[in-house]
């Protein structure tokens, strides 16, 4: 037999550059079609973003002279900034704008009388600047010379450069900057309160033996499904000026930090309870049975086993808690009054203000703690994952009367809570006029002669949940699917993976203002897309990505490696199987992505509350703006139509998946 | 024969060369070799196995061959066509993978018929040719269950129809037998290869058992660091290891170290033995390597001399029963401390009344006594 392995002295084999398949050129231009739509969607927008928060404006005064003229000749020409000089007009800070800021030539002239027969010329030194008169535009450097009451229509432009500067000013403006510590402050408290509580909850639910543990899950699942915002609302209603019980509050506005916390609880909580019962979920009844072989106190094994095993899932909620309160604008721009957050400043910088470049610092400046939030979560979660293994025994709590009923008054407080404020929200939509009449009526559902958007708002609402829900689900599962089970394309597809994880760590009235520096510039061929529906269903698909990715990608992990593998030695092209087996088995897992985001684009504010137009305005956004108007208890009436419709769409995901479960009952059960 | 097999024509030319050619394959993992330099002939019809340590790259070197994970270099023939560079779908195989990789939302019908679909194949034709290999495979009837509803053993052999559904010209099979109990392993074990006789179809079974490799394999390629160490039949292989590791990896092996005193024979302890031809340096530390069963077994030899040719007095020291035989540990001042082991069986044990303590004599028959490198062991 000739010798197998061959000797070293020999020429080196042919090197094999792999012919790809139709397979593979087809999922080549899937993947790179769905990581266009994330490069578009995600990065350049907020790339753009980010370079206008280092673009400057300043209105250059040394660039333009003047000459007077008097009836008796021109004077000698000046420049703006010696006449500023001379006469103590603006002080250096005023002189700093935003892109869109505008100086009156007059300013210079404070004794400049339209009616007077003065004529006046100016001219720029360099081709850099341009003035306006009226509306045209004149970047030359000659003199132009203009009657008086021409002159008075004369703008200055401010010249753009890059730097630091807008930062410079941000940090040396008090007002704004003290939002940092606002922001830092509400999140943490926020966070210690709701994931206190919620870990009481957790514990209740998964180590007592109380009653109503399904209807106790039930409340506490609720708040997931209004804006964030209805609960300031409530609180309004309880503690406000007129509130029901502000006596309370012994006088303390709830307009404020109290606000904003107590709210913040109550949104946060549904979030940080699935993590902390998961955690304690998985822990090992075996442990237990050590502790208590070895005569450990309940006090010692709760210290010893309890806690060190749902120490990550504490640590991941507290982070999740954090970076929603940090990022959330509805609630504070409801509640907070007077008292400035991050993501309301970029509001109040780019809607207010109309300083898109400060809005653009403020954004940066929120990215960081967001980020640094999401970066440690997604640490910790890698390291709980790596904690379960698979010949844990569940934990079976035994019954203890006592402890049971500790539990019960406690879960029963915190549902009392969280299910009272919805319900005095549905009060407050139906009473006539708080607190002077009473009555109950239907009046304050006349949404159509409120501000805000009226009825038409609250079906945009429903074509955005479900064109979202359409489009997202699609997308992200095909995208997940080719990162999953694609060969070969290592870089295309870890870029993907970084750009699937990033819109989580991109609070929304981040990516919302990034969207309006890419999309509505007017250079930008897919600005025809400003101020549709299409706008708002792309960002909202894309804010929410990250979660919908992961759970498709966790469903796409459970199949089989092989899958492809086989289809393509039965010379079956991967669609096919992709159609047959991948989605009917992942099929649970698509509607949970579906609901997810029908749910989150019927309450989301925070990224479309930029993108909306008249035509396109929202049932979330028609409540902060009747809050805004005073029409508060419409406000809270529409709160609970989104409340009434997510409640629906629920129930219809739970039906649906009941059936589907039912008729697949052959092959998704094990008989092993 | 179903009129889905394909005509028999592509064999005539084939009679010469092998069916399935590979020269000189190579794949690297970054800097990792998991393939160094391997060539391979699989003649038509032939059961050939890869058995190695797992690691060894046995499944690497499955799926290059079926265009998985294609080879970095080198090239891969089969029926004379170079498909070095084809993707899995322009390839002519079919697979069985250790997980089964069955379609659980699909019942056992439409896993098997998965490959004939798309294929223009009337459908009156396709559940005639499932019926037929689900005959083939011991499964009748059972079309309409899940694979959830099947026993592990079971779901294999819906695995192994599905990959035969298409007639293949190469059957690949990865570790199929590895996730099974052993009773029903042993059972599929001859299943398997009275199928492959039966469809006289070329096959490559990826193993690390190396029982499973001897009873069904017509040829074995025993793997070890990304290389071939041996390629032959089961007996070849078990008889005439060509290096250490493949003595160590396939049945049990008495390995003393010695030294090399001429191309044919060598010493051991006090002891000069003749051993089969080698090529080791006089002089050089060697392994010295003999079966259990090898050794022959006498009576206690009487005369002075404590040694004629391979024959010599050893002391009994412990003894092991086993069941169908007995395995006897042996050691003597001759030996300066190495131990040998030896299989007797329960008869000769009794005639010669064999004991913990005895003495007896053993005889190393110089064609069964091995010299090895020790350096090649790793």
């Amino acid at each position: 037999m000739a010798s197998f392995n061959t000797s070293k002295n020999l020429p080196p084999a042919p090197k094999i550059h792999p012919k790809s398949s139709r397979d593979d050129r087809m999922m080549a231009g899937a993947i790179f079609v769905i990581g266009l739509y994330l490069v578009i969607a995600l990065a350049l927008p907020l790339y753009t973003m980010l370079s206008k928060s280092f673009t400057t404006a300043v209105f250059n005064l040394q660039n333009y002279e003047f000459q007077v003229n008097k009836g008796d000749g021109w004077s000698e020409p000046v420049s703006g900034y010696q006449i500023n000089e001379s006469l103590s007009l603006l002080k250096p800070d005023e002189l700093i704008t935003s892109s869109d800021g505008r100086l009156a030539a007059t300013t210079f002239f404070p004794d400049f009388n339209f009616r007077s027969k003065t004529e006046y010329r100016l001219r720029q030194l360099d081709e850099n600047g341009s003035f306006l008169v009226g509306t045209q535009r004149i970047a030359d450097t000659e003199w132009h010379t203009y009657p008086a009451n021409k002159f008075r229509r004369i703008v200055l432009r401010p010249s753009q450069s890059s730097g630091i500067d807008n930062y410079i000013t941000y940090f040396s403006t008090p007002a704004l900057f003290r939002s940092i510590q606002n922001s830092l402050f509400i999140s943490i408290l926020t966070t210690l309160i709701t994931v206190g509580l919620a870990f009481g909850f957790a514990y209740a639910l998964t180590r007592s033996r109380m009653p109503f543990k399904g209807g106790f899950r039930l409340a506490a699942m609720v708040p997931i499904l209004v804006p964030s915002l209805l609960p300031g609302i409530a609180l309004v209603y309880l503690f406000g000026n007129q509130g029901m019980i502000k006596e309370v509050l012994f006088g303390e506005p709830i307009y404020g930090p109290i606000g904003i916390v107590i709210g913040s609880v109550f949104f946060t909580f549904p979030h940080a309870l699935i993590i902390i019962t998961t955690a304690l979920a998985i822990s090992d009844a075996r442990l237990y049975e050590a502790a208590v072989s070895l005569r450990a106190s309940p006090w010692k094994t709760f210290w010893t086993v309890t806690i060190p095993g749902a120490r990550y899932g504490l640590i991941s909620a507290s982070f999740v808690v954090f970076n929603l309160v940090i990022t959330d604008f509805g609630l504070p721009k409801v509640i907070g009054g007077q008292y400035n957050m991050l993501a309301v400043d970029i509001y109040k910088q780019v809607i207010g203000q109309q300083n898109f470049e400060m809005g653009a610092v403020v954004s940066v400046v929120l990215l960081i703690p967001a980020l640094s939030a999401f970066t440690i979560d997604r640490y910790v979660q890698k390291k709980q994952v790596a904690q379960i293994s698979s010949r844990s025994v569940p934990y079976e709590p035994k019954s203890n009367r006592k402890f049971d009923m500790i539990c019960f008054f406690y879960c029963a407080l915190v549902a009392v809570f969280i299910v009272g404020l919805i319900i005095i929200c549905q009060y407050a939509a139906l009473i006539k006029l708080w607190p002077y009449n009473l009555n109950l009526s239907l009046a304050n559902y006349n949404f159509d002669v409120m501000d805000g958007g009226g009825w038409s708002s609250y079906y945009n609402s429903i074509k955005l949940a479900l064109l979202t829900a359409l489009t997202g689900t699609l997308v992200v599962f095909f995208g997940a699917y080719m990162v999953e089970k694609t060969n070969g394309f290592l870089f295309t597809r870890s870029a993907f993976q970084f750009l699937a994880m990033m819109p989580m760590a991109i609070p929304g009235m981040v990516l919302g203002l990034a969207y309006i520096f890419f999309f509505n510039h007017p250079d930008n061929p897919l600005g025809t897309i400003y101020g549709t529906m299409v706008i708002l269903v792309v960002c909202t698909v894309t804010h929410f990505y990250t979660v919908s990715h992961l759970t498709a990608v966790t469903a796409l992990k459970q199949m089989d490696r092989e899958f492809e593998a086989v289809a393509s030695s039965l010379k079956q092209p991967f669609y096919k199987l992709f159609a047959k087996v991948t989605v009917p088995v992942c099929m649970p897992s698509i509607l949970d992505i579906s609901i997810y985001l029908f749910v989150n684009a019927m309450t989301t504010v925070s990224a479309v509350i930029f993108l909306y137009s008249p035509d396109t305005a929202l049932a979330s956004i028609a409540v902060m703006n009747m809050d805004d108007a005073g029409d508060i208890a419409p406000a809270a009436a529409m709160g609970m139509m989104i409340f009434y419709t997510n409640v629906i769409a629920r129930l219809i995901h739970l039906f649906v998946t009941r059936k589907l479960m039912k008729s697949t009952q052959a092959w998704r059960t094990r008989q092993r | 024969m179903s009129a889905l097999s394909k005509d028999e024509t592509t064999s005539e030319t084939t009679k010469n060369t092998p069916f399935l050619r590979i020269s000189r394959l190579t794949k690297k993992f970054g800097d990792f070799v998991a393939l160094n330099d391997v060539s391979l002939d699989v003649n038509e019809g032939e059961f050939v196995c890869f058995l190695g340590p797992s690691g060894c790259g046995k499944t690497t070197f499955l799926r290059a061959i079926a265009g998985l994970d294609i080879q970095t270099s080198g090239t891969v023939e089969q029926a004379n066509v170079d498909i070095s560079a084809l993707p899995p779908s322009e390839r002519d195989f079919g697979i069985v993978f250790q997980s089964y990789a069955l379609f659980p939302n699909l019942t056992v019908e439409k896993n098997v018929s998965f490959g004939l679909e798309n294929q223009k194949i009337p459908r009156s034709d396709i559940k005639k040719r499932v019926d037929e290999l689900l005959e083939l495979v011991g499964l009748p009837e059972q079309e309409t269950k899940f694979p959830s509803q099947l026993s592990g053993g079971q779901q294999q052999r819906i695995a192994l129809a599905r990959a035969i559904a298409t007639s293949p010209g190469l059957l690949l099979l990865d570790e199929p037998l590895s996730a099974l109990d052993a009773k029903v392993r042993a059972y599929l074990r001859h299943e398997i290869k009275t199928l492959q006789r039966r469809l006289g179809v070329t096959t490559i079974m990826v193993t690390h058992d190396q029982e499973e490799a001897l009873t069904m394999a017509d040829r074995i390629v025993v793997m070890n660091q990304g290389a071939i160490d041996q390629i032959g039949t089961p007996t070849e292989i078990y008889r005439e290891p060509k290096t250490l590791f493949v003595a160590d990896f396939i049945g049990a092996m008495n390995q003393v170290k010695g030294r090399v005193v001429s191309s044919s024979s060598v010493s051991l302890g006090s002891l000069e033995l003749k051993c089969r031809d080698h090529e080791l340096p006089v002089g050089q530390e060697a392994v010295i390597a003999i079966r259990p069963e090898d050794i022959v077994p006498h009576k206690k030899i009487e005369n002075s001399s404590p040694q004629s040719g391979n024959s010599f007095n050893v002391k009994v020291e412990e003894m092991e029963f086993l069941g169908s035989f007995w395995r006897v540990q042996l050691s003597d001042e001759l030996l300066e401390g190495a131990h040998l082991i030896v299989d007797l069986s329960i008869n000769i044990v009794l005639q010669m009344n064999i004991d913990a303590g005895n003495q007896i004599s053993i005889d190393l028959p110089p064609d069964r006594l091995w010299v090895f490198n020790p350096a090649s062991e790793e």
